[in-house]
């Protein structure tokens, strides 16, 4: 039998979902090997019944976090698509202030008190919910790994995601490196994957796709001593997808470790 | 009929975003009428706080996956504005080809995939592969495979776009490209055309509703805008100030929605296709006339159903413009422009752009560092939302006889006719950081 394929979304801007759609004549091939059996973006029927279930977006709110432990509990296998699922992303940005500075900025003295659409809370990542099986990531997500997994996943097999930086992607493509025209770019500390599609284009990585776990540190360092840049700059470039991960006191440590 | 009736359709399907519409009907006496945003708020006016001034574009974008490049531009607009930065020819005739590329994959996306389910009695375009309409379901998928490809050719991706810059672009397209690119939009005309007899067949299916309002678009002597104009209202002419817009979008809260709802001289108004079609319709190109002329579409037109009809309409606007636009630059020949050179100062920048969805607005203070000190972004359905409860107010009685389920669908089909985007319109900014 073919593995039932579920999607869903919380907040994001949908465009991973959007990258779906994009697949083009390819979305053929692909309900050869799953049944989709939810889509709410494009499609009316639904089913509760679904063995594998691709979540976009965020979690910000109660009511995210109990529909999103439902999800949970009917699925077999948890894949979370795009940068918003897989590290808090761009929706991150806000964890910075307060939630309630936040909300009042927005919506003022505007009575919102017991109207559960309002109740927001710190944005978080999936697994900061549930357990999550794979990862597929990027803002947006890069529609080949998308293919992979997906067939990878039908095959019963594990998707190989690279663990190296974007730098060996961006190397391959034999682009001039950004650093050298005057960019900052987050290339040496995130996840490979992407085939370099920002630096290949002109423009430095913001590091959708997540820091590494382990990122070569004494090489980064020394990039930014080579280019007279600081080790602020480059937290505060990390804040576009990846608040809260370099914080001064990680920060710290991981250049200590990198120093050893 | 005094009977009783109560629909509940939570998150409605074929929209981007989660949207609801509440229906409650006691013993034929209409109760309730509600259109609820039920997306999470996600607080954009934060992330923007202290941004760096080249970091609110790719930030911005990121607002809406399917009209990322009209935010792009708009965000480009209003930096170069508070900045001074003059964008030179080649790259006002490349924004022009982003836009139109987005505005196609857009709308044949909406009127392909999401709406066009109701008119065959499915629930999504896959069944249709088993179908007498599969050969349908295949030119609608050549055409927007085209528009992807073309905004990858210029953007350097289909979403979140990547070589939009501040003053230019970081990449460009070579001429072989350009002209292969022309080759695929004179194929597309022909597809297109095709399409549209299809759905011209079947249009009859198309809800007749009327309800007079207001439509707000931009407006140039020089094109059908899309790119840059003046705002203009069916109601109140031209606003020859661009930063007049505040006086248009008046925003209101509702409980029922994390977005707020917007008016101007009425109790709602309508942008997006639809609008731009009612304000600009003379000056679409030979194509786009000869589809609206198929259709029978005439300004003004005040059945929101329509909307998808325009938005075929300016597809194949689109497509003939951007030839227009590939033969300028090729005969000018593409230069490896380096992005104009400027000095960080502070100050304010408005831009204005159509997104797919209608007028959208950037507006962002600067430091004298360059970092973003107040924003403020006016979203296409924003403005809509409002329009969206008011013509539900004014159908639900002229279909009220009708089955539960008939009357379900229609009332979806009339939102889905809006083609809303709703998780770009949770986050209205209009915030002075402190």
């Amino acid at each position: 039998m073919k593995p039932r394929v579920a999607f869903f979304d919380f907040s994001s801007c949908e465009g991973c979902q959007l990258q779906i759609a994009n697949l083009e004549e390819e979305i053929l091939d692909l309900i050869e090997i799953v049944d989709v059996v939810s889509f709410r973006e494009v499609m009316t029927e639904h089913s509760d019944e679904y063995d594998i279930a691709i979540v976009e977006g965020s979690i910000m709110r109660p009511m995210d976090e109990q529909r999103l432990r439902k999800i949970r509990s009917k699925c077999k296998l948890l894949v979370a698509l795009g940068a918003c699922a897989t590290i808090g992303g761009v929706n991150k940005i806000r964890n910075q202030w307060p939630v309630e500075k936040v909300i009042k900025e927005v919506y003022d003295d505007e009575d919102i008190r017991d109207n559960e659409f309002f109740n927001v809370q710190p944005t978080k990542a999936l697994n900061e919910v549930v357990p999550v099986d794979y990862y597929i990531h990027g803002c947006p997500i890069n529609r080949d790994e998308f293919k992979h997994v997906i067939t990878s996943l039908a095959l019963g097999k594990k998707p190989e995601i690279p663990s190296y930086p974007v730098c060996v992607e961006c190397k391959k493509n034999e682009n001039v490196c950004l650093f050298e025209l005057g960019q900052f770019c987050l290339g040496p500390i995130t996840r490979a994957g992407c085939g370099a599609i920002c630096p290949t284009n002109g423009s430095p990585c913001d590091g959708c796709r997540g820091i590494l776990s382990k990122p070569d540190v004494e090489c980064v360092m020394e990039l930014l001593q080579r280019y007279d840049l600081t080790y602020e700059e480059m937290k505060s470039r990390c804040t576009i997808y990846n608040t809260g991960v370099f914080n001064p006191k990680d920060g710290m440590t991981l250049v200590r470790r990198g120093k050893k | 009929m005094s009977r009783d009736i109560e629909i509940n359709v939570e998150h409605v399907t074929r929209v981007e975003g989660h949207g609801n519409i509440v229906l409650n009907v006691k013993k034929g006496r209409i109760e309730k009428i509600e259109w609820q945003v039920s997306e999470a708020p996600r607080f954009f006016e934060a992330m923007l706080r202290g941004r760096n001034y080249d970091e609110l574009r790719p930030v911005t974008s990121r607002i809406c996956g399917i009209c990322s490049i009209a935010h792009s531009i708009a965000s480009l607009k209003a930096t170069e504005d508070a900045l001074g930065v003059r964008i030179t020819e080649q790259t006002g005739i490349l924004r022009r080809l982003a836009i139109n590329a987005e505005n196609m994959q857009s709308h044949i996306l909406h009127v392909g995939y999401l709406a066009l389910p109701d008119i065959f009695d499915v629930g999504s375009v896959f069944p249709l592969v088993k179908t007498k309409h599969k050969d349908t379901l295949l030119k609608i998928v050549e055409l927007h495979r085209l528009a992807n490809w073309m905004s990858d050719l210029i953007c350097g991706r289909t979403t979140h776009p990547i070589r939009l810059i501040i003053g230019g672009f970081s990449s460009f397209p070579t001429e072989k490209q350009l002209l292969e690119l022309r080759n695929k939009l004179k194929k597309g005309l022909g597809t297109i055309q095709e399409i549209a007899e299809i759905i011209h067949g079947v249009s009859d299916k198309l809800p007749v509703f009327k309800r007079e309002t207001e439509y707000i678009a931009l407006s140039s002597k020089e094109e059908y805008a899309l790119y840059d104009g003046d705002i203009v209202s069916t109601d109140a002419g031209r606003y020859s100030n661009y930063k007049d817009y505040e006086k248009i979008a008046n925003e209101y809260f509702v409980p029922h929605s994390t977005a707020f709802f917007c008016k101007n001289k009425r109790d709602s108004y309508m942008v997006g296709a639809l609008a731009r079609f009612n304000l600009n319709s003379k000056q679409l190109s030979p194509a786009g006339k000869e589809l609206a002329r198929l259709f029978g579409l005439k300004s003004i037109n005040c059945n929101p159903f329509m909307n998808n009809v325009a938005q075929v309409v300016e597809f194949a606007h689109n497509l003939e413009d951007s030839i227009n636009l590939v033969d300028r630059l090729v005969e000018k020949g593409v230069k490896d422009e380096k992005p104009v050179e400027f000095k960080i100062k502070k100050g304010r920048g408005v831009g204005l752009v159509e997104a797919p969805r209608g007028l959208l607005i950037h507006d962002y203070t600067l430091d004298d560092k360059g970092k973003c000190v107040k924003a403020n972004c006016v979203i296409p359905t924003n403005q809509n939302h409002g329009n969206i409860q008011k013509d539900l107010e004014a159908f639900v009685p002229e279909i009220l006889d009708r089955s539960e389920d008939e009357i379900r669908l229609n009332l979806e089909m009339l939102v889905r006719a809006y083609d809303p985007c709703i998780s770009c319109s949770t986050h209205y900014l209009d915030v002075e950081f402190v």
